[in-house]
Order: structure tokens, then C-alpha cells, then sequence
């Protein structure tokens, strides 16, 4: 059975292929500062966190373990994340594409006879262009994420999943504060400095008056738990708080690649998605609603299932890995190919590592910029190492480089990756390719077999990942046979 | 086909490959250490809490009205909301320089936003990551008292505190027709947003006070 891709968005459509778009990126030398001192900082605070949990790869075994589980039996778990949804009062619709998901979204708020929604950060609104769908329809969408408010007041896109600002500066903020706020709500104080606090105070008091009256939130989800129909929403800020608590009516547009199956599995991706996202060991605030709870919050609750491309990419069985994804951003903050030309030269909400794979798996390889995406990537490996779900990245690339060869005809340059995905693809052939580039590794001192390529040379990038000291199957059969011993 | 039929038609034919039921996968890694809180995880918890710049204190059960006072007149809050099934002693010593708003009176938002604090209970605390959650019983109050008012005092006893998250994921399992909603929540909001510059105080409470009683 074919599955659908997703529709290109119209945003995208037109988007220079990557090379092209990277090199725009690279001349921009703020934004690569930036990016340089983000990534790093939070890739060093990750490692703090991780390197304090002891069972942290059989964590990781566990998060992938119980998304892999969801997956495979996804229909199983979609309906009875429905029927958990709706025995505690929410309502629930469901969406194959983008469009048929704004339109339902759109009904609701119409509905209400409101002007305005606020909305709390999630990547899925975006990938369906929802803002845009209500801006056509007369709505107003406030983003409340300090970092989205400071995207959407620039006029601007996302550049990071987690930081989605980290291309502006505090003087940049400010002067976009100073011209902005005022055209759409309470205006910034006239003696506004760029100092990180008072910037925060500003959108606070801009941001207040909207939480206070609004009576339409919109939502993503992090997690969909099937067993008792409980959402979780992930922040820091408060502002997902107030979108989920203060309106009378809350609507989540949820992937249906989120469904965890047991209450239980919290208890895992609940110690991986802080420690790999931000690098904290808790994120300040994380929201559970399990439908409408009685004269607390929203009491008109409506969960919006989306596919929009995911079953094909669930059709490939070595792909379907990618739909693990918790969003956390860790494969970015140790890319060094996103290091240097930033989100916007992915064309997509999706950017980096888990971008290079999900947009060419969710559109297909016919466009310029999806048939470049795969080799947007020196096959370095820090990305798999980074992943608390164990996406392995660098083979997904691989295999995706081949179908963009394939479908251009069969050359040598198409066998050669042919052969590589038959080595990846077999545990056997895996293992035994692993173990020989940890001899390597040693002899390296664990440095990449060759360096990051140039940007002339995209097409060139075939280094094979950089060899671990000890390769995961090998630390899994060590701890494995440790367990056995007891 | 109506969309649902479709996407599970669909999600059910592309993982044709797959033959084993649902429910089969090895246990989670996850362990329950039965959370008794001893002295060792009371310590870490009061560690990992000030790790978030909240402010901790330890206070013996009959000390806690006076510690609450104190930690309201400390950071000038002269306003306080008060859940309905608060323990009436500890708001007792307040006295006449705070105003008290029970639950039940604070019926809009606006009215919220002009009180300075709230004072509540809890359900689970977790050492390991310095967190309390919040199930919003009758003792902590629906979920906008700890929201929008800019100081939160919360008051937690030592034998609710666990070691690490999957014990407080253990005692936190929704009731099946009676679910809570639920708040984690792990010192003050913040926001690393502007060139990466944490600042602790966004949109939800910026002081947050934890009390620790036996
Ligand atoms: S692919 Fe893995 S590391 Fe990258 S965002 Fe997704 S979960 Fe995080």
C-alpha cells in the first residue's frame, strides 16, 4: 500500500537547495556566532546532566524500546488513546493532512466567536502552517514562547527546534520590541534596555493581557499517553501553563508519532528529554491533562490527531526509527555541519541532523532542497551518540542518499551506497564493520576519519561515522553479559 | 473512508512486517525503589531544589505557620490566595499585614493577577531533579492559583518526597475516571531565550518557596 507524502509547504516551495541556502546562511557572521556559542553551551550542560545518570544508555534502550513499541502497533494505540481521551471528556478528530487539520482547528475557533488564540511553542503548528490558516481567516495567533514572540515580531522564521531565536541578538530584540510591540498589544516600556532581564519583563507584561483574556488555546503535545489519555506539554517559561489553564476552551494538534503506550513510559522520557534538550536535569514547568478535569482549566477540550505524511515514513521499515523523535534538539547542538549554516538552510521547521532525515521521509526526494538534505551531513556520528531515542541518523542518511542516486539512475556513485546500506542494514554486517572502525577509532585517538567537509563539497562528505572507543553494541553486550553474570 | 478509518488502514498497513502483538515488549528499565524517604534523599531534594535559585527551608511540622509568614514578609507579598483545603493552621499567623483570599472568592483572573501570592501543598516531591508536582487537590488548588500570582510558597513533608522521577511517575498513575491534572514543576519559570542568558521569571511564578516539613 502507497502512503501519502505530505503536501510542501508554500513557505518552502522555491527554497534554494541546501549548498546554496548554506552559503547564504554562512556569510551571515552574527547568526554563526551565535550558533557557535549556543550549540556549545548546551551541548557542554547536556553532558554534565548525562554523565550523572549511571543507567543512561539502558535509558536510551528503553525510550527507543517503548516509542518502537507505539509504532509498530500504532492503529492498536491510536484507538485506544481515543477511546482514553474520550471517556475523560476530550474530544477528539482526526487529520490526515495538513489542511484537513487547519480546517478542523479553524471550525472550532470560528465557533467560539473569537478573534484571537495564544498558542504555546510546538513544532507541529508549524509544519502544518496553522498560524497562517487563521491569519487567512481573520484570527490573530499569539505566540507566547518568549523565543516564537520574538520570530513572530520580527517577521522571521524559527532557526533551532529549542532556542528558535538563537540567530537574533539582545540589541536585535530590543529593537524589534521597540518597533512592534505597540502594533499589536500593550507596547514595550519606552526605556527598554537590552539587558536579558528587563527584555523578559517586557514580554511578560506584552504577553500578560493576552493570557488573561483569551478563550481559545492551541497546543501541541510532547507525549500521548494511551493507556490513560493524559497529555504532557514540556516548557520553561509558564506560558504553556497559561495557554493550557487560563482559556475556556484548549485545542491540541498532536503527531500521531507521539502516542506513548503506558503511564509508565513517563517515567523514561521524562529523565531523557530534559537532560538532552536543555541540559537540565528537570525543565521548570511540564503540564499532564487528561481531558477535561472539572472546574479546573479548559472545560471544552479537543485533541487533533495528525498524520500528514507519517505513515509513509512509518511504511519504511529501516526509516521508521526517525518517527522516535522527542524533538529534543540534541542532534543539532552537536552537528558541526548546523553548527555552521544554521536551521533556515534545512527549508523546513525540521532542521539539522533529524532534519536532513524526516523532511526528504515526510516530502519525498523530488524537490532540490530534499534531494539535497541527505548529504547535508559529514556522517560524523555525534548525532546517533546524541540521540536519547537511538535514531540512528547517520545510517538513515545513507540509505536516503542512495534513493536520491537511484532515482537520478544507476552510476557507481549509487552502488557505493548500496553497499554501505547493506552493511548498515544487518546487525551482523553492522557489528562486525563497528568493531573493525573501533580498532580504527583507537589508532585516530578517536578523531573523524576525515574532517568536515567543505561547503563546495557537500557531494564529497562519505567519511564513515567517527568510531567510538567502545561501540554501542559493544558496551550493550558488556553490560548485557555484566546483567547476565548476577 | 472517514479520516480515522483511513490513517489506521494506513498505519496498520505499514507495519504489515511486524507479527507480534502489541503488549509484548521486555519490561521497561524503570524501577520503583518504594520511596522512603530518608535522610540521604531529604537532602539531595533541599540540594537540587536551590540548585534552580528557589528557596529552600526545613521547618519542624508545628514551625510552619511561622516559616510561611516569614517567607511572605520577606519578599513583601501582602496579598495571598489560599486553597480551599489548605490547612487552616498555616495560614494562621499571617496577621493583619496580609490580606487572605480564599479559592472559593478568587473567581476571575483578573482578580488573580492582582494578589501577590499563594500558598499551597503538594503531592510528590523527587530528589534527583529538585522537583515537586502538583496534582491540585484540595490542599494545593485549581491550577491558576500557583500560576498567575508571581510568588509561590509550597509546603511539602518529608515522606512525600521520592528518589527519582519513574518512583513519583509510580505514585502519580491517573485514576481511572478520576484523573488530576498535574504540575511538575522545578524552581522558578525561566528562560535561556536571549542569547542563552538564563533569567529566572517569565510568565509563571518567579519566587518560588519550598518548604520542607517533617
Ligand atoms: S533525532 Fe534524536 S537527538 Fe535529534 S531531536 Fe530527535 S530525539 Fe533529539
Amino acid at each position: 500500500m502507497t502512503q501519502p507524502l505530505q503536501q510542501t509547504s508554500a513557505t518552502f516551495v522555491g527554497m534554494p537547495k541546501f549548498p546554496e541556502a548554506a552559503r547564504k546562511e554562512l556569510a551571515n557572521a552574527q547568526q554563526r556566532k551565535n550558533l557557535r556559542h549556543a550549540t556549545h553551551t548546551i551541548r557542554t550542560k547536556r553532558g554534565n546532566v548525562v554523565r550523572e545518570v549511571d543507567e543512561w544508555e539502558a535509558l536510551r534502550v528503553a525510550g527507543a524500546e517503548a516509542k518502537d513499541e507505539a509504532l509498530t502497533h500504532l492503529g492498536d494505540y491510536l484507538e485506544q488513546l481515543e477511546a482514553s481521551l474520550t471517556a475523560n471528556g476530550a474530544v477528539v478528530h482526526w487529520a490526515r493532512d495538513a489542511e484537513e487539520a487547519n480546517r478542523i482547528v479553524l471550525d472550532i475557533v470560528r465557533s467560539k466567536e473569537v478573534d484571537e488564540v495564544v498558542k504555546v511553542k510546538s513544532m507541529v503548528t508549524q509544519e502544518i502552517e496553522l498560524n497562517e490558516a487563521l491569519e487567512a481567516a481573520g484570527i490573530n495567533a499569539w505566540e507566547t514562547d518568549l523565543a516564537e514572540l520574538i520570530v513572530q515580531l520580527g517577521h522571521d522564521r524559527p532557526s533551532h527546534i529549542l532556542v528558535p531565536a538563537i540567530h537574533r541578538n539582545r540589541s536585535e530584540i530590543r529593537e524589534i520590541f521597540l518597533r512592534e510591540m505597540g502594533q499589536v498589544g500593550r507596547p514595550a516600556p519606552a526605556d527598554l534596555t537590552d539587558d536579558p532581564p528587563r527584555l523578559a519583563e517586557a514580554a511578560r507584561l506584552h504577553l500578560r493581557e493576552k493570557f488573561l483574556r483569551a478563550k481559545v488555546g492551541i497546543s501541541g503535545a510532547n507525549f500521548a499517553v494511551a493507556d490513560t489519555g493524559t497529555l504532557v506539554v514540556v516548557e520553561s517559561e509558564g506560558n504553556g501553563r497559561m495557554c493550557l489553564t487560563l482559556p475556556e476552551t484548549l485545542i491540541s494538534v498532536v503527531g500521531i508519532e507521539k502516542v506513548l503506550p503506558t503511564w509508565e513510559d513517563l517515567g523514561t522520557m521524562l529523565q531523557l528529554l530534559p537532560r538532552s534538550s536543555t541540559g537540565e536535569r528537570m525543565n521548570p514547568y511540564t503540564t499532564m491533562w487528561t481531558g477535561v478535569h472539572d472546574g479546573d482549566g479548559p472545560q471544552e477540550v479537543h485533541v487533533v490527531l495528525l498524520d500528514n505524511g507519517r505513515s509513509h515514513v512509518l511504511a519504511d521499515r529501516l526509516g521508521r526509527q526517525a518517527l522516535r523523535c522527542i524533538r529534543c534538539s540534541a542532534c543539532l547542538n552537536v552537528c558541526p555541519v548546523y553548527e555552521r549554516t544554521g536551521g533556515h538552510a534545512y527549508g523546513s521547521v525540521y532542521p539539522g541532523p533529524i532534519g536532513a532525515v524526516l523532511n526528504p521521509q515526510l516530502r519525498g526526494t523530488s524537490s532540490a532542497i530534499d534531494k539535497s538534505l541527505p548529504y547535508a551531513s559529514s556522517l560524523c556520528g555525534a548525532c546517533f551518540d546524541a540521540c536519547p531515542v537511538r535514531i540512528n541518523i547517520p545510517e538513515l542518511l545513507v540509505e536516503l542518499r542512495g534513493k536520491v542516486v537511484e532515482e537520478a539512475g544507476r552510476t557507481p556513485e549509487s552502488a557505493a551506497m548500496k553497499a554501505a546500506a547493506w552493511v548498515l542494514s544487518d546487525p551482523r554486517r553492522l557489528g562486525a564493520a563497528q568493531r573493525a572502525a573501533t580498532t580504527a577509532g583507537r589508532l585516530t585517538g578517536g578523531k573523524p576519519l576525515r574532517s568536515v567537509p567543505g561547503l563546495g563539497a557537500w557531494s564529497n562528505a562519505r567519511d564513515v561515522p567517527s568510531p567510538p572507543k567502545e561501540s554501542f553494541r559493544q558496551w550493550w553486550a558488556r553490560e548485557r553479559g555484566k546483567g547476565e553474570g548476577r | 473512508m472517514s479520516a480515522k478509518g483511513e490513517i489506521l488502514a494506513r498505519v496498520r498497513g505499514a507495519v504489515a512486517d511486524i507479527t507480534t502483538p502489541a503488549g509484548q515488549r521486555p519490561a521497561a528499565a524503570a524501577r520503583d525503589s518504594g520511596g522512603q524517604s530518608d535522610e540521604g534523599t531529604l537532602e539531595l531534594f533541599s540540594e537540587r531544589v536551590a540548585d534552580y535559585r528557589a528557596t529552600v527551608v526545613r521547618a519542624a511540622a508545628g514551625d510552619v505557620p511561622a516559616t510561611i509568614a516569614d517567607a511572605l514578609a520577606q519578599l513583601g507579598c501582602q496579598s495571598v490566595v489560599v486553597p480551599s483545603g489548605l490547612d487552616a493552621a498555616w495560614t494562621a499567623s499571617l496577621g493583619d499585614a496580609v490580606t487572605v483570599l480564599p479559592e472559593a472568592e478568587a473567581t476571575s483572573h483578573a482578580q488573580l493577577d492582582a494578589v501577590d501570592a499563594v500558598v499551597t501543598a503538594a503531592r510528590v516531591g523527587i530528589a534527583v531533579t529538585g522537583t515537586i508536582v502538583l496534582d491540585h487537590g484540595p490542599d494545593q488548588g485549581r491550577r491558576e492559583l500557583t500560576l498567575v500570582p508571581d510568588t509561590h510558597v509550597c509546603v511539602i513533608g518529608a515522606d512525600q518526597v521520592v528518589p527519582d522521577v519513574p518512583d513519583a511517575v509510580a505514585r502519580l498513575r491517573p485514576a481511572a475516571g478520576a484523573a488530576q491534572p498535574l504540575t511538575w514543576i522545578s524552581g522558578p519559570s525561566a528562560t535561556s531565550d536571549i542569547e542563552l542568558n538564563r533569567v529566572e521569571g517569565v510568565h509563571g511564578p518567579r519566587n518560588l518557596v519550598v518548604i520542607i516539613t517533617a
